[in-house]
C-alpha cells in the first residue's frame, strides 16, 4: 500500500518554544489516524502543518508522493474541519460549500454537481440556502465536513471536529464519520483529545505528548499493550490501576503481595525481568464472582466506595496500600464494607520499569 | 407525577422588591438629569437665540422662546453672512468640508482596513515593528509635524489645495484606524482565516469575501470616528488649504469672528447649528445601525 502522507524529520518552533521534534509519521491511502494527546501538546500544531497553515522549521511533507512542504494549503489537496466549525457567517450553506471551488474557478455545472453530491451524502439539501446562524451545532459541522467533501480531496484533516457539541450529537455524528469514512475510503486525520472518539474511529491512533509521538498504534494495541506509563494511564476509563513494587523471580512483590507473573509476555526478549518497577492492572480486567477460582491470583479487599453509572458498577478499594479501582457488572449487589474477592490474571496486566516508565 | 407542595409557600418568594425611591436611585437619577441639562441648554439656548430676530435679542431674555419666529437667520447664515471680503455665508465651506470629508472617509478607512487585516492575519516579517512605530505616530503632537507637511505639500505641489487637505487627513487617521480594525480582525476567529486559505482564497479576496463581510460594526465606528473629525477640524483646514477651499468651520469661524458690524448672535448661532448638523446626523443614523450590527455579531454564535 503507498502512503498517502508521509511526514519526515517535522520540526516546528514558535520563537524559542520548540512545539515539535523531529517528528516522522506515515500514514497509509485509506487509513484513518487520529492524533491523540492532552491539551497542548501539538496535535492542532501538526495538523496545521499539514494543512499547509503553518511554516514548519524544518523537515519534509509530502501528500500523495509529492513535496508539499512549501505548497500553499489549497494546493495540498487536503480538505479541512475546525472545531469552530469556521463557517463564513455571512454566506449561505451554498455559499459556503461552493467558495473554495469558486476560487478554484471551476465550472458552474461542475460546481452544482459536486454541492448535490455532498449534500446528499451528508443530508444537508433543504438547509442549502440558509445561514450558518440559522444551523444547529451538528448542522452545522456537517456543512464544515461538506467543505471539505466537495473539494474532492484524498486527505481529509479534521481538528477536533465534535468538541463543541453535547455528548448525544457527539456520539451520532461520530457514527455518521465513520460510515463517511467507510463509503469514500479516503485518508482522514483526525484530532481529538477524547479516548473514546479515538478508540472507535481510528484505525490507528498516535498518541502525542509534548509534541513527540508516545506510541503508534492500533487501537487495540494501545489498550491492550500501552509502551509506556504515560499512555496506560492515559488510555482507558476508569483508568488503569497502577501498584509499584519489585519483580523479582519471575513474580511481582508489592508489599507482603506476590502475584506470579506466568503468562506475561515480556517485551524484552529474554522473556523476564528484575527490579523496581509498576504494575498496571485495568479495572475491568479484575475478575469477581465465580470465576476468581480459575485466576492465578487472588485476594480479598474491604469495599470502600461504590459508583454505579448503570451499565457497570465501579467499586474503590485497597490493595497493598494503593488505590485500586474494579469494574463490575451493572446488576451486581455489593455494599459499602463488604468483603470482595478478587482475581488478577498477569497475562492481561502491564509492567513498566520503575525509573523509565518504559513497558518490561 | 411529581407531587406539588400542598401548603402555600411562606416567607420570601418570588422576585426580591426594589424600592423605587432610594437613596441611591436618586442620587444616581438626578446626577444624570443634571449632566443631561447641562449639555442640552446651550444647545436650547442656541436654537431659541436663532429663530429670533435682533430686536427680541436685545431685550435680553436668553432662555425665553420666540415671541416672532423668524428664519431669516437661518438663510442669512447660510447663503448671505459674509466672511471677510466675500458674503456667500456657509455654502460654499459646506460644499469644501463635503469635498473633504467624503474622499478622506473613503480612503482612509479602506487604508486602514487593510492595514489592520494584513497585521492580524497576515504576520509579515516585521509586522510588529510597523506597529509600534505606527502606533507610536498617534503620540506626536499634531504642531510638531505642521510645518514639515507644509513643506511637503509644497513640494508635491497639493498645498494650498482639497486634495492636499484630503491627503493630511488620510494620514493622519491612520494610526488610530489601524489599531482600531487590528484589534477588531483579531478578535475575529483564526479559524475562519484558515478555513478560507483551505478553500484557496487569497490576501484580497479574503479580505473582501470573508473579513469585510464580518465587519460592519467596525466600519461603522470607523465612519463616525473619521467624519466627525475630519468635519470638525479646524487646524489643518485653515493651514492646507487656501480661502476658496475653507471647509465650513474655518467659514464659522469667519462669520462669528467678523469685525464689520454689529454682531447677529441669531445669525451666529444658526451659522453653528449648520456647521453642527452633519457630525449630529451621522451620530443619529449610524448610531442605530451600530447598535443593529452589535447585536447581530452577538447571536452569530
Ligand atoms: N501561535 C503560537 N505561538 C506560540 N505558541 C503556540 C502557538 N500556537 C500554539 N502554541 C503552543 O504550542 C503548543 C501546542 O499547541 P496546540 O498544537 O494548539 O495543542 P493541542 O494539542 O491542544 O492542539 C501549546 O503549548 C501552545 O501553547
Ligand atoms: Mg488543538
Amino acid at each position: 500500500m503507498k502512503n498517502s502522507v508521509e511526514i519526515k524529520n517535522l520540526d516546528l518552533q514558535f520563537g524559542a518554544v520548540k512545539v515539535l521534534q523531529n517528528l516522522n509519521l506515515e500514514i497509509g491511502k485509506g487509513e484513518f489516524l487520529v492524533l491523540l494527546g492532552s491539551s497542548g501538546c501539538g496535535k492542532s500544531t501538526l495538523l496545521n502543518c499539514i494543512a499547509g497553515l503553518l511554516d514548519v522549521s524544518g523537515g519534509q511533507i509530502h501528500i500523495n508522493d509529492r513535496n508539499v512542504t512549501w505548497a500553499e494549503p489549497s494546493e495540498r489537496g487536503i480538505g479541512m474541519v475546525f472545531q469552530s466549525y469556521a463557517l463564513y457567517p455571512q454566506m449561505t450553506v451554498e455559499g459556503n460549500l461552493s467558495f473554495g471551488l469558486k476560487n478554484a474557478k471551476l465550472p458552474k455545472s461542475e460546481i452544482e454537481t459536486r454541492i448535490k453530491h455532498a449534500s446528499e451524502v451528508l443530508q444537508i439539501e433543504p438547509l442549502l440556502k440558509r445561514k450558518p446562524a440559522a444551523l444547529s451545532g451538528g448542522q452545522r459541522q456537517r456543512v464544515a465536513i461538506g467543505r471539505a467533501l466537495v473539494r474532492d480531496v484524498d486527505v481529509f484533516l479534521f481538528d477536533e471536529p465534535l468538541s463543541n457539541l453535547d455528548a448525544k450529537l457527539r456520539a451520532d455524528l461520530r457514527v455518521e464519520i465513520k460510515r463517511l469514512h467507510h463509503k469514500l475510503q479516503n485518508t482522514m486525520i483526525y484530532v481529538t483529545h477524547d479516548q473514546i472518539e479515538a478508540m472507535t474511529l481510528a484505525d490507528r491512533i498516535a498518541i502525542m505528548r509534548g509534541g513527540q509521538i508516545m506510541q503508534l498504534g492500533s487501537p487495540d494495541e494501545i489498550y491492550g499493550r500501552p509502551v509506556n506509563k504515560y499512555v496506560a494511564d492515559f488510555i482507558g476509563s476508569p483508568s488503569m490501576n497502577f501498584l509499584d513494587g519489585q519483580v523479582k523471580n519471575g513474580a511481582f512483590q508489592v508489599g507482603d503481595l506476590t502475584i506470579p507473573l506466568d503468562g506475561y509476555d515480556f517485551a524484552d526478549s529474554s522473556g523476564s525481568a528484575e527490579g523496581p518497577a509498576t504494575i498496571g492492572i485495568r479495572p475491568e480486567h479484575v475478575v469477581t464472582g465465580e470465576l476468581v477460582e480459575n485466576t492465578p491470583f487472588q485476594i480479598e479487599v474491604e469495599i470502600n466506595l461504590i459508583e454505579p453509572t448503570g451499565s457497570d458498577t465501579l467499586v474503590d478499594c485497597e490493595v497493598a496500600g494503593h488505590h485500586f479501582r474494579v469494574r463490575m457488572d451493572g446488576q451486581s449487589k455489593v455494599s459499602v464494607g463488604e468483603k470482595l474477592r478478587l482475581g488478577l490474571a498477569p497475562s492481561k496486566a502491564s509492567l513498566f520499569d520503575a525509573k523509565t516508565e518504559l513497558r518490561l | 407525577m411529581i407531587d406539588t407542595p400542598s401548603t402555600p409557600l411562606t416567607g420570601p418568594q418570588g422576585p426580591k422588591p426594589r424600592k423605587s425611591f432610594s437613596r441611591r436611585n436618586i442620587f444616581l437619577y438626578g446626577t444624570l438629569l443634571t449632566i443631561a441639562l447641562f449639555y442640552a441648554l446651550p444647545l436650547y439656548v442656541m436654537f431659541v437665540t436663532s429663530l429670533k430676530g435682533m430686536p427680541e435679542i436685545r431685550l435680553g431674555n436668553v432662555f425665553s422662546p420666540p415671541l416672532e419666529v423668524t428664519f431669516e437667520p437661518w438663510v442669512k447664515a447660510w447663503s448671505e453672512a459674509c466672511t471677510g471680503l466675500t458674503c456667500n455665508g456657509l455654502s460654499t465651506g459646506f460644499w469644501n468640508s463635503v469635498q473633504i470629508t467624503i474622499p478622506s472617509v473613503i480612503l482612509s478607512i479602506i487604508i486602514a482596513s487593510v492595514n489592520g487585516y494584513a497585521l492580524s492575519n497576515w504576520k509579515f516579517k516585521g509586522a510588529d515593528a510597523f506597529f509600534t512605530i505606527l502606533i507610536f505616530g498617534a503620540f506626536i503632537p499634531y504642531q510638531v509635524m505642521l510645518y514639515p507637511i507644509v513643506i511637503m505639500l509644497r513640494e508635491i505641489g497639493l498645498y494650498g489645495s482639497l486634495g492636499g487637505l484630503v491627503l493630511v487627513h488620510t494620514v493622519f487617521g491612520m494610526p488610530i484606524l489601524t489599531l482600531l480594525f487590528r484589534n477588531y480582525f483579531t478578535s475575529l476567529p483564526e479559524e475562519l482565516f484558515k478555513a478560507a486559505r483551505v478553500d484557496g482564497a487569497g490576501f484580497w479576496r479574503i479580505y473582501t469575501q470573508v473579513m469585510v463581510p464580518m465587519s460592519l460594526p467596525i466600519f461603522t465606528v470607523a465612519v463616525i470616528l473619521q467624519v466627525t473629525g475630519i468635519w470638525n477640524d479646524f487646524l489643518f483646514g485653515v493651514v492646507y488649504t487656501s480661502p476658496d477651499n475653507y471647509p465650513m468651520t474655518v467659514s464659522l469661524n469667519n462669520i462669528v469672528n467678523s469685525t464689520q458690524g454689529v454682531k447677529e448672535y441669531n445669525v451666529n448661532m444658526a451659522a453653528t447649528i449648520l456647521t453642527g448638523l452633519v457630525p449630529l446626523s451621522i451620530y443619529f443614523v449610524s448610531g442605530r445601525l451600530f447598535v443593529r450590527g452589535i447585536a447581530a455579531g452577538a447571536v452569530k454564535g
